[in-house]
Formats: structure tokens, sequence, C-alpha cells
């Protein structure tokens, strides 16, 4: 009967509305920003840069530990270009000995940066994750977005608050290579050891 | 030969005895009256263009009789820049086309480089990606039925609900892939993470929510006497004119034309699943809504059969190349049903890092191009009806 | 003790005008009565607007405002003050006097059909023997305002607008008319304060509201209609709407002449909401008579209320009629319902007390109604389909 469709939208509509007062499926307002939805972990704002603290109290430690070796390959395959690298002149040892090159600058843009997450994907030394702060406007529209090496720098314990499963396998990983880097360390110092020894022995058994 | 003999007029009854010229378009309408139009340029500041997008028109009275649809408004250079950086760095680019389905975008360029390179998709990544895909469908003709009755006039009622169940399905989005929208999620040859099982538990419980929505929707709108005298009979679109301008997806199914890619093409995994194309008899606004919503419960059919039989395994292949990827020189042409319609990439490769031709088929655009044949001789109240069921995104419609 | 407080605001009228001399004790009745209309009913307006709001938000699944005071009970406040403070742009071509005197027209005359609304017992502004006739003048004087709205703003998107609204509002005008012409002839009077009191009896506990009666049902639900279409309100807002190609009549306005559409909108949505009641829904009195002591007033602006309540729903819910289908629904199929609707009426009276006449005339209404429906529809092919699927 003509009407009815109409009488029908309006139960349905109705009972939207008294639902809206009893069940949360049919109120799922979340008022921001007195309440929040916690960020699921997989979640990604924009990059920041991972350091390893020996020293987690002191803030000034993050130069040492930063994980950045300045490879350029983020600034290479990041699509907009966001990223600007200078790499230093010197080296100082990274986490297992080596010495490596440091970025003296790091400059990320995140008005252009699109969090596309490549970065990420290959860098090779995990030193760049994604971090999930998103409250980041400002008032100063030249310099106010474009952070700088120091503003990028978070900690370890940090990456680990907002990325658990991924910091724990990220670690995971790095203590396997440092020891897989040790155990090769070990091995040829034992192998020149033995081979010191095996050369002294010659000469001491020549010498007597 | 053949080509004259459809070049003759024919005139169907299904356009109320309207004339049609030889290629079945409405001839041209001679205004009555003492012959000064109305020429007015709806947009590209209107709430109901879908975003930046101008259409003039000349009226005489309340009908159409000419409609010029002008776009560019949110042009962005995607193919161009895309000549300019690598393969992977164009798969966040093609997020932010039809910025209402990443997935799918992301699907049909992954498609079609992994045509390019002969690469195989591992079988879990592949149900990954119907999952995902049908997702996408899902949330993609639920706004779009709430935008068009938004257009309606129902203050946004139905729009609210369908943007209720979206956000269930962005929620499911961001636990996988890191963000709601743009997710940059699928690689060549497989996609970026895999889903773990809490994930898929998660899934399958949102899924099975989903088809009472469907219903309260249905409900909500489908007899309801006024949705049907505003869209029955409106915006008619014969089968042949659509094939002949080359409109796919929806549009197409609601002409009658039997013309699904899952099923032509049989792209992925999909000929493993059971479900059906609905298909439309008139063509109208009315037939284009309830396309949508019926392909919504087959989507929900094709996830329930996915969710169930997905495999265990990796989603890609670990030593494929992320960096320095340069496939062969040759070319490809990757194509997917998305939500809108035919979506394809045509890459050529010349064996450097960058691709040499980047060209996107937007099935907005070329849905669009039949704009004015549906408009003529309708009510002006009604192109705002007729745009909205072409469901466009313009930033596929101007790249 | 009831009766004073049902009376309340009829002695506090007398006691404010006792401190006046005779001679100016009459006038300063009907002024004070008139400021009070003018104080309540944009205070109404205000809480409708919150209303609105807060249901259309609850209908969507959302909380609607709820920032500006609690639960947002401050927010047509701020409303108010962000109309003031804007500025106020009269296009350079524009008719200015008629431009000014249009918002100021419709205000006038929305406000002056309450003159012979009863708000409760022994509380009309004037009592007048044809005080519906009065109401429906009163009520088209609100199209003129309305067309020179549009005329005067000197854009011919505007003009058409207004010229969309103003004939929308004259076919809804002649089925308004008609549908109250069957209580006018039910009642004997065409004073509401005699048809309010016609509808103040008791049977069994019941009322005799003209709604509980099948004349009486079928002549509110075409009022209801026409009484939406009157406001251009959902779905009849096609002239107003703000997805169609035209703008509206009141494009051309900015600032607090724009409130005041939006305010004369508003009341005048009240004035035939409380017209509806006192015709159909019997006026102040109470729904059962064990109610009775329940003050009269509150049970008018109740019913108002809830009128308003079915307002809103009606908004949040459907979707917009075209204008020459919303013209067509009058003239094809709102109005020959409505002149059967007066002869049902007749047959009821004439056919005398008992059940058989409720019988007859529900039989005649839902007959017509459903066959006339069914043709409608198949007319214009409309329908719900079924779907194919490819093989």
């Amino acid at each position: 009967m003509l009407g009815e469709g109409i009488l029908k939208g309006m139960a349905e509509t109705a009972r939207n509305f008294f639902g809206s007062y009893f069940s949360a499926d049919r109120m799922t307002t979340v008022e921001y920003p007195e309440q929040r939805i916690a960020a699921y972990e997989a979640a990604r704002v924009f990059p920041f840069l991972v350091y390893d603290s020996k020293n987690p109290e002191d803030a000034a430690d993050w130069e040492a530990g930063m994980r950045c070796v300045a490879c350029q390959i983020c600034e290479k395959e990041c699509p907009p270009k966001c990223i600007y690298i200078e790499k230093s002149t010197d080296k100082k040892p990274d986490a297992l000995g080596k010495p490596q090159f440091y970025p003296t600058r790091f400059d990320i843009d995140i008005s252009v940066c699109m969090s596309c997450q490549i970065c990420v994907e290959v860098c090779p030394f995990e030193a760049i994750k994604m971090d999930t702060e998103f409250e980041l406007s400002t008032d100063d529209r030249f310099g106010g977005l474009l952070l700088d090496r120091k503003q990028l720098a978070k900690s370890n314990e940090y990456y680990h608050q907002i990325h658990l499963t991924e910091a724990n396998g990220v670690d995971a990983r790095l203590a396997a290579e440092k020891a897989k880097a040790e155990a090769k360390a070990k091995a040829a110092a034992g192998a020149a050891a033995a081979k010191a020894t095996s050369v002294a022995a010659a000469t001491a058994g020549e010498g007597a | 030969m053949s080509q004259s003999q459809t070049h003759s007029a024919t005139v169907t009854d299904k356009l109320d005895g309207q004339k049609l010229d030889g290629w079945n378009r409405p001839a041209v309408i001679e205004p009555d009256g003492d012959g000064e139009l109305l020429e007015v340029a709806m947009g590209p500041h209107h709430p109901s263009t879908h975003g930046v997008f101008r259409m003039d028109v000349a009226l005489d009275g309340e009908r159409v009789i000419r409609l010029k649809p002008v776009f560019g408004y949110l042009h962005r250079n995607h193919e161009k820049i895309a000549e300019g950086v690598s393969y992977l760095a164009s798969m966040p680019y093609t997020d932010r086309l039809d910025y209402m389905c990443p997935i799918t975008n992301n699907w049909a360029y992954a498609l079609a480089v992994e045509k390019l390179t002969g690469q195989e998709v591992p079988e879990r990544a592949e149900y990954l990606r119907v999952i995902l895909g049908e997702l996408t469908r899902f949330q993609n003709h639920a706004s779009s039925i709430g935008f068009l009755i938004q257009e309606m006039g129902a203050s946004g009622t139905p729009l609210m609900y369908a943007f209720r169940e979206r956000e269930k399905i962005l929620d499911l989005f961001e636990e996988l892939t890191g963000a709601r929208m743009m997710v940059n999620y699928m690689r060549f040859g497989g996609c970026r993470v895999d889903a773990s099982p809490a994930w898929l538990d998660k899934t399958r419980r949102v899924v099975e929510g989903l088809p009472s929505f469907v219903d309260e929707f249905d409900r909500l709108l489908s007899s309801n006497e006024i949705l049907m005298a505003r869209t029955q009979g409106v915006g008619m679109l014969l089968a042949e004119l659509a094939v002949n301008a080359g409109v796919t997806g929806p549009m197409l199914r609601a002409s009658g034309v039997n013309y699904d890619i899952r099923k032509v093409d049989g792209y992925g995994i999909y000929n493993r699943f059971n479900f059906r194309v609905p298909l439309g008899d008139h063509g109208d606004v009315y037939d284009r809504y309830m396309i949508r919503l019926l392909e919504m419960r087959e989507s929900l059919t094709i996830l329930q059969q996915a969710l169930k039989d997905i495999p265990v395994g990796q989603v890609m292949d670990p030593k494929a190349k992320i960096r320095g990827f340069r496939p062969k020189p040759g070319e490809a042409y990757g194509r997917i049903e998305a939500p809108k319609g035919e979506l394809g990439f045509y890459l050529i490769s010349d064996g450097g890092p960058n691709p040499y031709r980047y060209r996107v088929r937007p099935p907005s655009l070329i849905n669009l191009t039949i704009l004015e044949d549906m408009c003529l001789g309708q009510n002006v109240a009604d192109v705002v009806l007729i745009f909205g069921s072409v469901d466009i995104v313009l930033g596929e419609v101007d790249r | 003790m009831i009766r004073n407080l049902d009376q309340i605001f009829v002695l506090l009228q007398h006691w404010l005008v006792s401190f006046l001399a005779a001679a100016w004790q009459g006038a300063a009745g009907v002024l004070i009565n008139a400021a009070a209309i003018v104080c309540v009913f944009p205070a109404l307006f205000a809480v409708a607007v919150w209303l609105e709001r807060k249901g259309l938000g609850r209908m969507q699944n959302r909380l609607g405002p709820n920032r500006v005071g609690p639960y947002g009970l401050l927010q047509p406040i701020a409303d108010g003050i962000k109309s003031l403070t804007k500025e106020d742009i009269v296009p350079l071509s524009a008719d200015t006097v008629v431009h000014f005197l249009a918002p100021v027209l419709l205000v006038v005359t929305a406000f002056m059909g309450f003159a012979v609304l009863p708000m409760g017992r022994n509380m009309v502004l004037v009592d007048l023997d044809a005080g519906l006739l009065f109401y429906f003048a009163m009520g088209a004087s609100t199209e003129l305002a309305v067309f020179m709205a549009g005329w005067s703003s000197r854009n011919k998107y505007s003009l058409l607008g207004a010229m969309r609204a103003v004939a929308q509002m004259i076919s809804y005008e002649v089925v308004l008319l008609l549908s109250s012409v069957v209580v006018v002839m039910m009642a004997g009077s065409l004073s509401l304060t005699k048809i309010v009191e016609a509808q103040n009896h008791y049977t069994w506990g019941f009322p005799h509201w003209y709604i509980f009666t099948p004349w009486g049902l079928a002549a509110f639900v075409m009022y209801a209609i026409a009484a939406t279409a009157e406001t251009n309100r959902s779905p009849f807002d096609l002239p107003e709407g703000e997805s169609e190609l035209v703008a509206g009549y009141h494009t051309e306005y900015s600032g607090f002449k724009f409130a005041l559409f939006f305010l004369g909108e508003y009341v005048a949505m009240f004035s035939i909401s409380g017209l509806g009641t006192t015709l159909f829904l019997g006026g102040w009195s109470a729904p059962f008579s064990f109610l009775t002591w329940v003050p009269s007033w509150i049970w008018f602006f109740s019913k108002l209320m809830l009128s308003i309540f079915v307002f809103i729903w009606m908004r949040g819910t459907l979707p917009r009629l075209r204008q020459d289908q919303l013209m067509n629904f009058a003239w094809k199929f709102v109005l020959p319902m409505c002149l059967l609707n007066l002869m049902v009426a007749a047959v009821w009276r004439f056919m005398g007390d008992g059940w058989l006449r409720w019988f007859v005339c529900s039989a005649i209404l839902i007959l017509a109604y459903a066959g006339m429906g069914w043709s409608e529809l198949r007319k214009k092919h409309i329908g719900p389909r079924s779907y194919r699927y490819a093989e």
C-alpha cells in the first residue's frame, strides 16, 4: 500500500534513535580529545630515528647511539622526496664496533611526507621507524613542520612502547647479527691466535 | 557494411518515445518556448559534486538541453610523477587515485607489474587480496549509496549508517596495514605484511555483523516510495550505448550487460569462489542503486568463503626484490573489477628502474563521459541524482 | 489549587493589569498577552532548534552539539550571536525596501496566527467567531513574504526558487483548507475555542478528539502532509534544498535577516502544529478523563512538541520529492482524497450513532486510498523490482 515503505523507513530511524541511548553499536562517537581510542600497534604516522641509549635517563645520549649510518637509501626511495640527509666526513663506531658514517643533518618535511612507510621497509640498519604521534600541528608554517635530527631521534625504549612486537623482532634480529659478528670475530681471533701460537711454536722450535 | 546497419535510427519505447540517433543516443533536443536557454554552472564549489567538479548546464525551463562536464581541478600529475620515481614508489601514489578504495588501486597496479615481470603470487597472499578487496568493495558501495541518498535530501541518515559500518572495516585495515585509508599494502609478488590469526578472527566477527546492516539498509530504503519515485525511470542508460561508450562496473551491469571482470578474467583466485553477478533491466538510477546493494551481499558471500578457506603460508617471496627493481623491457596491462568499474594500469618498461609510460584507465572518468547522454531531457533536479549514481571519485577522474 | 495551576497565566495577567487604571486595563491586558506570545515562542524556537539538531544526530547514530553548554543547550544562543554579528550584505541592484520588508513580513504574519489559538482553558488572545478564517488569512500572507524575498533579490535563481516555493505553498494551502473544512462541518463553528470545546468530552475515559474518527484521521493525515509542505520541511523542502541547483529564495540574505527567515519558518511550524492540535487533537484537552487534573496549557504544549518531534523524525528519514512530483501529489492525489473525505464526513453525520457508520466510513476511505495509491504508482511504473543474476 502507498506509504508502507515510508513507514518502514521511519520505524528504522526510530529504532536507531532509541537504540543510540542504549547500545554502543548505535552511538559510536568518541568524544575527542577527552576520550581517545588506543592506537593499533601497526599504526603509522611519520618516521622517527631510533637510537640505542646505554643510559636511558640521559637524554643527550641520542647522538652517540643513533643507528642511522647515512646510507641515504631512504632518501632515494622516498616517493615525495621529503628526506634530506647530509653525511658526515668522519666515522664513529656503531653497535657492532664497525666505524660508520653518521648523518650530520637528517631533515624530514612532514608536510610532504605521505606516511607510506617505504623508508622503513628499505632501511638495512633498522634505523628509521614509524611513529604514532599525530598531534603535531604548529603555528610556525615555515619551520614548524620540518623535523630535524634532534626532533626525530627517539630511544629504543620509546620504540618498544609504541610497537612492542615489532621492536622485539628488531631487537632479536640485531642481537642475532651481533652474535654472528662476534662469533665470526672470535673465530677469526681464534684462528689468528692459533696461527700466531703455531708460528711462535715453530720459531721457538727452530730457535731451540 | 555492418556499420551502416547499426547507424539506422531506431526508436525504442524504453526512453518514453524519445527519438534516438544511430548511436542510440538521444537526439539533440530542441528547446520549446521562446528559445532562450538558462546557462548555469554547477560547481566546482557545490555541496553535492563529490569533489571539485563542474557541470555547465543549459536549461530550457526545467529540462536539460546541454551538459558539459568540466574536470581537472584535482589533477596531480600522477602519471608523470610515476615516470620519475621507481615502481615501488608509485604504489603509495596509487592509494590516492580512488581514495575511497585504496586496496583495489594497489591490487590493479601490483597485477600490472606482476604481468610485466611474470612473478607468481603465493596462495595466502591471493586470499588476503580477495578478502581486503571485497571488504573495500563493500564499504565503497555502502558509502556510494549513502551519498546518493544524501543528495536526495534525506539529511544524511543512510550515509551515517554506512559510515558506521565503514569505520569497522577501516579499523580492520588499520590493524593490518597501519593506515586506515592510504594502505600501501600490495607489493609486486604478494602483500606487505601477513595477517595474524587474531586479525582473521576479528575480520570474521565483523563480517558476521554485516548482513544485518545490509538488511537494515534495505528496509530503510528499497521500498521507500519517495526514493522509488525519484529514481525509477530517471537517467536511463541503454545497454548498447553503455557498451559503445566503454562504461564498466555496476553501471554497466545495471543496464543489463553481463560483464564482471572477476568472472571474465578470473584474475587472482576468483574462479574458486561461488558468487553471482546481479543484472538490472532498466538501467536507471534505481537499478544502479539496487545493483550496488546486491553486490554488497555477494561480497559478503565471497568474504565468508575466503575467510573459511585461507591457507597458511607466506605472503611474499622473501627473495623478491624491493629496491633496484628493474623489469625487462616490455608492456603489460593489468585490470581488475574495482568497485567503480574496470581499473586498469598500462605499463611500458624500458629496462630502467622507472617506468617509461605509466597509464591509469580510470573507471570514473570513462563512466562520466556518458553523463550528458543520460541527463538530456531530464529534469534539472535529477542531474544531481544521475551524477551521484555514476559513483565517481575526483581523484580518479583527474589523477 | 488545580484550577489555579490551570489558570495560572490568566491569573498572572489579571494581577499585572490590576496595577493600572480601569480605562487602560483592556488594552494593557491584550498587550501583555501579546508580549507573552512574542516571548514564549522564540524561546520555544530555540528549544526546537536544539531538539532538531540533537534528534537528527541521535537518529544518525551521533551526538548532536554537546560542546556549548551542558548537552549543547546554549547552542541556539551561540547561533543567534553568530547571525547577529555577521555582515548584512544587500545586493547592489536589489530593491532595498522590499528586501528589508520581506523577512519582517514573514515573521509578523507567522506570529499573527497565534492570536486565535487557544493555548489553554480561557487562554486565547482574541476569541474571534471566525478564528480559523483569520488564521488561514495570515498563513497565506506568509507566502507573499516568500515571493517578496525572491523578487527583491534581483537574482534569477532566487526568483526561480521563490516561484517554486510559492507554487508549492499555494497548492498545499488548498489541501490545508479542505482538510480543516471537515472539522468545521462537524463542529459547526469556525471559532477555534468552540472546536476545542466540542472535543472536550469523554466516553468511557476516551476523548472525543476528531482524530479518533475515520474522517478525522484521514483529514489529520492530509493536514499533516499539507502542513509539512506549507512550512517547506522535508520531504517538501526542495525550495530550500542545499544540494539543488537553484539556491532558494533566501540566498541573498545574510546575518540577522537570514536568522529571521529561519525564525519565521519555525514559528510557522509551531503555529501550524498548534492549529492541527486544536482541530484534530483536542487542543488543550487531556487524553484521558482521569488526567484532567494536569493543567490544560501543559497538554497543548506537549502536543505541540510532539508534532515538532514528528517533523524532525520525517526530516531525518525521508528524501526530498521533486517539484513536479510534489505538485502532482497535491493536485492529483491528496485533493481528491480531501473531497472524498468531505463526503465521508457527511455520511458519518447522517448515518447516526452506532458501529455501522464506523465500518462504512473506514471502508470507503481505506478502499479509496489503496485504490488511488495503487493506480498512481502503476501509472508511473513505480514499484519494487526483482533482479536476475547472470548465468
